[in-house]
């Protein structure tokens, strides 16, 4: 029998009628996770998008999610109160369908890490910097299998993998290799 | 590496249809930050006095403020700079929104625009990639239209797209640039796009944007975050609502208009109505502001709700509103709110300024009333006032009849009607419209702001410093008790003596020292604002405001990686804004120019008002007839104006013969 443990779920909630449309949670998201810290802004790299069509008064913070390789083969269009919000605006995977959440130069995908740091942040910036209180932070506890731990590294050969292929990565690997 | 700024500009011909991208000159940075002071520079350079606005001469320069798209709260602000139809003297208007930021992101600070295009186009900048577009199928649409049918045919809904609409493709001279939540609404600047047959600007960034020193920068916006979390809690008691909070100012999310209402003046900027807020018309705005009204917004990176959008006849939004406009409509047709924020979605559409616009009605109405102009000048113009405002305004944006006339804004369109119709253009300064307020008694710092500002907008100058006194010194002591924004202790002093009646009252006090001191200080952080995009809302308009001159040189400093420290904030703003004067000095203004409205006090004083300018200018280190003199120009490093103002006689040239011999000349031995 296998234990379960107990894990810490971080989430955010959103209140799409408290969004006043401002994006400062795009530009400290960016500004965050600019190497070196703060060195940079830039929200078409954030990992937390506001998705806007003002004439629909539609204003839908999203944050990036999982990396999927292939699109969806239905789409959705929801229609709430009236508002119709467009295909894959709920949606937080970064995906071949479209541009977002991708590194704009590498198209790299990107993904919310609720602002991992060491110290340990309280909550997240985006939140922090939402005076709408449109994103509220969220943590609850969840009974389940711990996530095996990932090195960086393989983070980062699999995000690769998943825009180039595996063939075209192990033949760039294989030539540098021979470089060095 | 350049910091904040990103080093480049887009120079486009629009005769020869040329796009450069080309670097700025680092130095001029250091010089004068961004935005205004580099417009200002640029304008300098490139437009000689004799160029007419609607010459293809005339440079249309939009200019990003130097921290715009730095996620210091409220940096967003793009300053459109041109020679003004209306004023014929240097414009500066300007607009929040999103545009700038995204222009930084697509890796360019300014879009200076020269020449005139032979067909109607628009211009696409993605990035790298700039091009003129065909926009012949916009010729007529609405602003907001325009740039719904941009981002669909760009396939790009991020794009931010600046437009004209009918009234700036008509030159109407107080067309206005549109971009959604927010526009550049002032002094013509639409009518200059529309005379260059450019429809609108199209922006998509996705590049970085650096910081300089990034840990200092970052604990400084944490800082005003935090201070604007905390006054929003702690609202300033004793003065009217939007003063009381920060925002530029957030009359979107105010009910209690009781203020505008009974001390603004309606129709022509002539009737008082004293008593008019009641309960019922509380009751009856208060509904139609929530069932209009759908959401309160910002603009880019910042936590205020200074805009609304609005919902005519539809569920959501139909455009978005902000600021004063708000109440110049409904006032001036002497109609009620729902009326207002139904003409100002046609007047957004076709943007005009929301200022000049409905004045220009009221005045017209008048004239007609008094028999100066007569039914034959209105065809089939309906008999209820707000039926004859929207017939005014489409007549205006359209240039048909009386309202090509009447597009020329009251000034210009008074003496083409002559017949005592220039008497009735009275709310004016420089040919400019301004806000509908008549008072009692003379103010001195409100005399010298009026008569000075460059720009000729009570609410561009205004800021700092109280309106008036509290009614009790304990009060004006309450208040200054956390007064740090001040740039020295000598300003609560002053505040503290001021008093409602008595010695220390208007119009004798402030005296015209102290009075020049204040309005010096609240017009330098306006300037300031105005080169680093900025919004006045959280800095140099409000009371007690988040960015003040104390943090303001450190936060400019850590972003830009300028070495900045307050003297040399104090200096260079001090440098732009005499560069603002010498373009309009060079362009013909003149002393006799400086003036409020004749009516705008009820009781004036012709030997104060002389001796208050008389001081302000020697304050300023301008000579007794406003022109800034070669050595205060030379402090300044301004060198090349007093060689060009020299050059032109109107700085008298060292060692030239005196204008007027001196009286002992002849009786020398």
């Amino acid at each position: 029998m296998t234990a379960t443990r107990t894990r810490t779920v971080k989430t955010i909630k959103i209140d799409v009628d408290k969004c006043n449309g401002c994006r400062a949670c795009e530009i400290i998201c960016s500004s965050f996770h600019a190497t070196p810290r703060y060195s940079s802004i830039n929200p078409a790299r954030a990992r937390i998008r506001v998705i806007r069509e003002p004439l629909q008064d539609v204003y839908l913070p999203v944050f990036a999610g999982e990396y999927t390789a292939a699109e969806c083969a239905g789409r959705d269009k929801y229609t709430i109160d009236g508002k119709e919000y467009d295909e894959c605006a709920f949606c937080r995977a970064a995906c071949p369908s479209r541009d977002l959440f991708k590194e704009p130069d590498s198209k790299l995908p990107l993904k919310c890490d609720m602002c991992e740091s060491d110290p340990t942040l309280d909550v997240p910036w985006c939140v922090k910097w939402c005076l709408a209180e449109a994103l509220i932070y969220v943590e609850r506890e969840e009974e389940g299998e711990p996530a095996a731990a990932v090195e960086d590294l393989d983070i980062g050969l699999v995000a690769i993998a998943n825009v180039h292929g595996w063939p075209k990565v192990l033949d760039a690997v294989n030539r540098m290799a021979k470089k060095t | 590496m350049r910091y904040a700024e990103t080093g480049f500009n887009l120079e486009i011909d629009l005769t020869r249809g040329s796009i450069q991208r080309v670097a700025s000159d680092q130095r001029l940075t250091a010089l004068h930050l961004g935005g205004l002071g580099t417009n200002a520079r640029m304008l300098w350079d490139l437009i000689p006095p004799e160029v007419e606005p609607f010459s293809p001469d005339n440079v249309l320069v939009f200019g990003t403020g130097l921290l715009a798209g730095t996620p210091a709260p409220g940096t967003n602000r793009t300053v459109v700079s041109a020679i003004s139809p209306q004023t014929k003297l240097f414009a500066f208007s300007m607009m929040g929104g999103f545009w700038g930021p995204e222009l930084k992101h697509a890796g360019y600070d300014k879009v200076i625009i020269r020449g005139k295009s032979p067909e109607l186009v628009y211009l696409w900048i993605h990035d790298d990639k700039v091009e003129l577009r065909d926009a012949a199928h916009l010729r007529g649409l609405g602003t907001m239209e325009s740039q719904e049918v941009i981002r669909q045919e760009l396939e790009q809904p991020g794009a931010a797209v600046a437009s004209i609409g009918l009234a700036g493709e008509n030159r109407v001279f107080f067309a206005s640039i549109e971009q959604g939540r927010s526009s550049a609404s002032r002094l013509g600047m639409g009518a200059v796009m529309g005379d260059k047959n450019l429809k609108a600007i199209a922006v998509r960034g996705t590049k970085d944007l650096n910081i300089a020193r990034p840990a200092e920068f970052m604990r400084l916006c944490n800082e005003a975050l935090q201070y604007i979390k905390v006054r929003e809690k702690n609202p300033i008691k004793g003065v009217m609502p939007i003063l009381a909070g920060l925002g530029s100012p957030a009359e979107m999310a105010v009910h209690d208009e009781q203020w505008h209402t009974e001390n603004f003046v309606w129709g022509n900027a002539r009737h008082r109505r004293k008593g008019f807020w009641t309960e019922d018309i509380q009751q009856k705005w208060t509904n139609t502001m929530d069932t209009m009204r759908t959401r309160l917004l910002s603009c880019h990176n910042c936590p205020m709700k200074c805009g609304a959008s609005i919902a005519v006849d539809t569920r959501f939004c139909s455009y978005m509103m902000k600021c004063f406009s708000k109440l110049t409509y409904t006032m001036g047709a002497m109609s009620d709110l729902d009326f207002g924020l139904r003409i100002a979605q046609k007047a957004t559409e076709h943007g005009v300024d929301a200022f000049t616009a409905p004045q220009t009605m009221a005045f017209a109405i008048e004239l007609l009333e008094d028999g100066i102009l007569s039914e034959k000048d209105f065809p089939g113009m309906p008999a209820d006032s707000e039926g004859r405002f929207y017939y005014l305004l489409d007549k205006i944006v359209r240039r048909e009849g009386i309202g090509d006339v009447l597009a020329d804004g009251t000034h210009w369109a008074g003496e083409r009607i002559g017949n005592g119709a220039p008497a009735y253009a009275h709310n004016n300064i420089r040919k400019h419209e301004q806000l509908p307020l008549k008072l009692g008694m003379l103010n001195p710092v409100y005399f010298l702001m009026y008569a000075t500002g460059e720009k000729a907008s009570i609410t561009q100058i205004e800021g700092g410093f109280p309106q008036m006194p509290f009614p009790t010194r304990a009060e004006n002591e309450a208040f200054t008790a956390d007064w740090h924004h001040v740039p020295d202790d000598r300003f609560k002093r002053w505040f503290e003596d001021w008093e409602l009646r008595g010695e220390n009252s208007n119009p004798l006090y402030p005296t015209a020292e102290i009075a020049s001191e204040i309005v010096h200080w609240q017009e330098m952080m306006h300037y300031i604002d105005d080169s680093t995009g900025m919004c006045a809302g959280l800095s140099s308009f409000p009371l007690k405001p988040p960015f003040q001159i104390h943090n303001l040189p450190a936060l400019i400093g850590a972003g830009a990686g300028l070495d900045l420290d307050e003297a040399g904030l104090v200096h260079l703003t001090a440098r732009n804004r005499t560069l603002v004067r010498a373009n309009n000095i060079r362009r013909g203004l003149k002393r006799a120019d400086e003036k409020p409205p004749d009516d705008h006090w009820k009781k004036r004083f012709p030997e104060l008002e002389k001796k208050l300018l008389d001081e302000y200018y020697a304050f300023k280190g301008w000579n007794e007839e406003g022109v800034p003199t070669r050595e205060s120009l030379h402090k300044l490093d301004l060198d090349y104006v007093a060689d060009d103002l020299e050059k032109r006689g109107i700085l008298k040239a060292p060692g030239a013969a005196p204008a007027r011999p001196a009286a002992h000349d002849g009786g020398a031995p």
